[in-house]
């Protein structure tokens, strides 16, 4: 929750005062604010600049260096101030974001010196405010993509294979940076060279060559030497087929390799010529074939592995797709407007080319691009008018706006970008916000185990209580009100689904939920009674023995079983007591459980009050009757 | 050729036609196209003052310095001097993240904008303030009446009280145990008015509401709790 309500905290638990009328219960007593309440300015010297703030306005965020107690490390009594050997013109944006809620970016610092900064101070980096969070976040990716390119470059020339890879990671090694070995990178030209070769024999083959004795016809290079083509054909398909087969034997997961673009170009670029194999030389399918020789160009792709600017192309149409799209878009609407005007103007005129709509399309874009074949031209008065209007809107649609279209794609990419960053946040924000909300739950309930609503005896829950600010307090106050108001009391996600699992048809009656309530206040009462404070180890019994007698004392384990299943594992679960609370003279010294597990679900007998602490098994399972002895060193 | 052109002429006249009358209509203001950008920027920022600090104190139960924290706090989160029902709104909301705060915001907004202007400003606060934690019994259950009463009319009536509790029960969200059911918020409700409608007339008075209020015991302890706040 933002800190910066803290100053409307007041304010809504004296709203409270409007829900007394309809309290089914009476309201836990409020929780007494022993601090002094006048405000102090407090100095801070950072390298010798002097700030001076309002108390109240560290305390706003208890769970940073300046709100919490550890500002008292850096405390100088001569002088009374707190000293921070500090930047101190970072320290300006710091305090401000105290002052006002927000931290803000300065746009002139290093991205990393701010870092350690905010990590100094203990700010998490997400607080940042709308207004600077992109540039923050677009800089430390900069950064960060600065940072891995040098280590992938130092990485990737020199670094020697670990000696005891298979032959199966050296070669994919081999392909996939040819230039680590020799053997890789006579391969990788051998492979580009073939497929220069190819592309030039598909070329070639087309050219008209000198026609055979004894014919006038020109005839394509292609038949007349077939025999030679067929063979460069072979060749070449042979050593496409040999690197495309080494490569699925190489690849670490052959599923993703077979899937990715470059393998179904290979594919794509090999297949014709084994499909030509095996079909017949039969008239009706060669039309077909013919097609099919048309995918042959296509190993003209497979350059991309040897070129890292087609690759960068490719990437780059695919990502500006979209807008690709909507210019294609907008400009078919276009077309279609004055392809249909442009058919009904000339509707009348005999012999006109216009004949139909689609007709009229070719027209169109022919003089939207300024190409002007003149292979159709108006006739009509009106055709030749619309015509013109459709020829300078060509030229606007079309000419003008490309450089702005230019500028526009990148605008528009990087606006993209920074909303697919947005949901990504978003998402990460909506995580934070509910495990803050489970937190606030969990500290919630946890609050009220702690029997927090009645008093504490001063110092033994003093200390590990403290670590909680007022403010805490009086918002669980606030919440404790809202409970005792509806007579509903809060849980969180996963009690509630096994509540309503387990609950039978109709609900409890009042009466079992005071009495579970009775109970509930009856459990967290006994640590209150042994005045000690209890310390849950999650999911692990540890228990003590111990050395002199007097202070021998024996535990009852207790296992807070008077509500369902769901309440102790919540207690294992919340784990905001430290075991730095404890006292300095408690040391958990050896184990030993003395008596087996009973099966028994058996409420637990008060512990002896002279106990320096008690410890609680948390376990929500079979111990009962569980003697543990503690011993404080 | 003739009759082609005819009706080449005839569409170039109905085209132009359509745009001179989209133009008259754009003329006559019937249909813009122009965005709404502007007229944002012009909305001028209105900041509020309250009145001096002798007077607020003679009309409140503060002391100066607790005025001046008050007054601070207030400034920092509003510099514009005023709250409005949403931020009022989106504050509350921060305190109850279980459940859904807002409903029942709009009525406290509403209680608190004594003069029923749409804002809140440093005054309502520290007046409501000062009757909630320093008034006298009387002054705190006609405060809480007047929230009660939606429409203020000087009754509150059944549906008024269930809107309320409906919006108190809100707040809960939805994990609570036991389970909330759907007739929950009508029995708290008849269970109020079964306390505090003395003659039965299905509506409760303020001179009722009091009196019933001063019956209870717990209420009247209860009132005293929040005295400390500040």
């Amino acid at each position: 929750m933002a800190a910066g309500v803290a100053t409307w905290l007041p304010f809504a638990r004296a709203a409270a005062v409007g829900w007394l009328p309809l309290a089914k219960k009476t309201m836990p007593k409020p929780p007494v604010d022993k601090k002094s309440r006048s405000d102090e300015i407090l100095f801070v010297n950072v390298s010798g600049l002097r700030f001076q703030t309002w108390k109240n306005t560290l305390d706003r965020y208890p769970d940073t260096l300046l709100g919490s107690s550890e500002k008292e490390f850096f405390y100088n009594e001569d002088t009374q101030e707190y000293f921070f050997d500090r930047d101190p013109e970072m320290f300006r944006h710091i305090l401000n974001f105290y002052r006002t809620g927000k931290l803000h970016y300065p746009r002139h610092e290093c991205i990393q010196a701010f870092d350690e900064e905010l990590a100094f101070y203990g700010i998490v980096p997400e607080i940042i405010g709308d207004c600077c969070m992109e540039e923050y976040r677009d800089r430390k990716k900069e950064n960060q993509e600065r940072l891995a390119e040098d280590t992938e470059a130092g990485e990737a020339t020199d670094a020697p294979l670990p000696p005891d890879s298979t032959a199966r990671e050296r070669l994919w090694r081999a392909f996939e940076n040819p230039h680590t070995s020799t053997m890789a990178l006579v391969f990788y030209y051998v492979t580009g060279f073939f497929i220069a070769v190819s592309v030039i024999a598909n070329v070639v083959e087309t050219v008209p060559c000198r026609p055979l004795k004894g014919s006038t016809k020109d005839l394509p290079c292609g038949e007349k030497y077939s025999l030679a083509f067929f063979c460069m054909d072979t060749a070449c398909v042979l050593i496409f087929t040999f690197e495309y087969l080494m490569r699925l034997f190489a690849a670490p997961s052959r599923c993703k390799f077979m899937r990715s673009v470059m393998s179904v170009i290979d594919v794509v670029a090999i297949m014709p010529y084994y499909i030509g194999l095996v079909m017949p030389e039969n008239e009706d399918v060669s039309g077909a074939f013919v097609t099919l020789r048309v995918f042959r160009v296509f190993r003209i792709f497979k350059f991309s592995r040897h070129s890292q600017g087609l690759r960068i192309l490719g990437y780059t149409l695919k990502s500006c797709a979209s807008e690709l799209g909507f210019l294609l878009f907008s400009l078919t609407m276009a077309i279609i407007i004055f392809a249909t005007v442009m058919f009904y103007a000339e509707k009348g005129t005999k012999g006109t080319n216009f004949t139909s709509i689609p007709a009229s399309f070719w027209y169109t874009i022919v003089t939207m691009t300024t190409l002007g074949y003149g292979d159709m031209v108006p006739n009509t008065i009106a055709g030749k008018i619309f015509g013109s209007i459709c020829s300078l809107s060509g030229v606007l649609v079309i000419a003008l706006p490309v450089p702005v279209i230019v500028s526009n794609f990148s605008r528009i990419y990087h606006q993209n970008q920074r909303a697919d960053k947005m949901r990504a946040q978003q998402k990460v924000r909506l995580a934070r916000i509910r495990m803050a909300k489970k937190g606030t739950t969990n500290a919630f309930l946890q609050y009220k185990e702690d029997g927090g609503l009645q008093d504490h005896d001063g110092d033994n829950s003093a200390l590990c209580v403290k670590n909680r600010s007022s403010f805490e307090h009086q918002h669980h106050h606030l919440l404790h009100c809202l409970e005792k108001t509806t007579n509903h009391e809060f849980t969180d996600e996963l009690t509630y689904s096994e509540m309503c699992m387990t609950e039978s048809v109709g609900y409890r009656t009042s009466r079992s939920t005071s009495l579970s309530s009775q109970q509930g206040v009856a459990t967290s009462c006994c640590p209150r009674r042994a005045k000690r404070r209890a310390i849950r180890l999650a999911n692990s019994t540890v228990s003590v023995s111990r050395g002199s007698v007097q202070e021998l004392d024996t535990l009852q384990i207790q296992k807070c079983s008077a509500r369902p299943q769901s309440r102790s594992s919540l207690n294992a679960r919340t784990e905001d007591l430290k075991l730095n609370c404890e006292d300095r003279d408690f040391t958990a010294a050896i184990i030993s459980i003395p008596t087996p597990p009973a099966n028994t679900p058996d409420e637990s007998l008060p512990p002896s009050p002279a106990m320096p602490g008690i410890l609680r098994n948390s376990r929500s399972g079979s111990y009962a009757h569980e003697t543990v002895k503690i011993s404080s060193l | 050729m003739e009759e082609g052109e005819g009706e080449g002429l005839h569409t170039l006249a109905i085209v132009m036609l359509l745009c001179a009358a989209l133009k008259l209509l754009h003329t006559l203001g019937l249909i813009n196209t122009e965005d709404k950008l502007d007229d944002d920027l012009e909305m001028t920022m209105v900041c509020h003052r309250p009145e001096g600090l002798e007077k607020l104190e003679a009309q409140t139960n503060f002391n100066k310095r607790e005025l001046q924290v008050l007054y601070r706090g207030f400034k920092n989160e509003c510099p514009s001097g005023a709250v409005n029902e949403d931020t009022f709104k989106h504050i509350y909301s921060q305190f109850f993240p279980h459940g859904d705060a807002t409903t029942y915001a709009h009525y406290l907004f509403n209680a608190f904008d004594s003069s029923q202007n749409g804002s809140i400003k440093f005054e309502d606060f520290v007046m409501a303030l000062s009757i909630l934690l320093r008034g006298t019994t009387r002054e705190k259950l006609q405060w809480t009446f007047n929230l009660y009463d939606i429409n203020r009319d000087g009754n509150i009536n059944k549906e008024e009280m269930t809107d309320i509790v409906r919006a108190i029960y809100d707040m809960m969200g939805k994990y609570t145990y036991p389970v909330l059911k759907t007739d929950t918020p009508k029995q708290h409700v008849d269970a109020f008015f079964q306390k505090m409608d003395k003659n039965r007339d299905g509506v409760v008075t303020l001179d009722e509401f009091i009196f019933s209020c001063q019956e209870d015991d717990n209420i009247m302890r209860s009132l005293q709790l929040f005295e400390n706040v500040i």
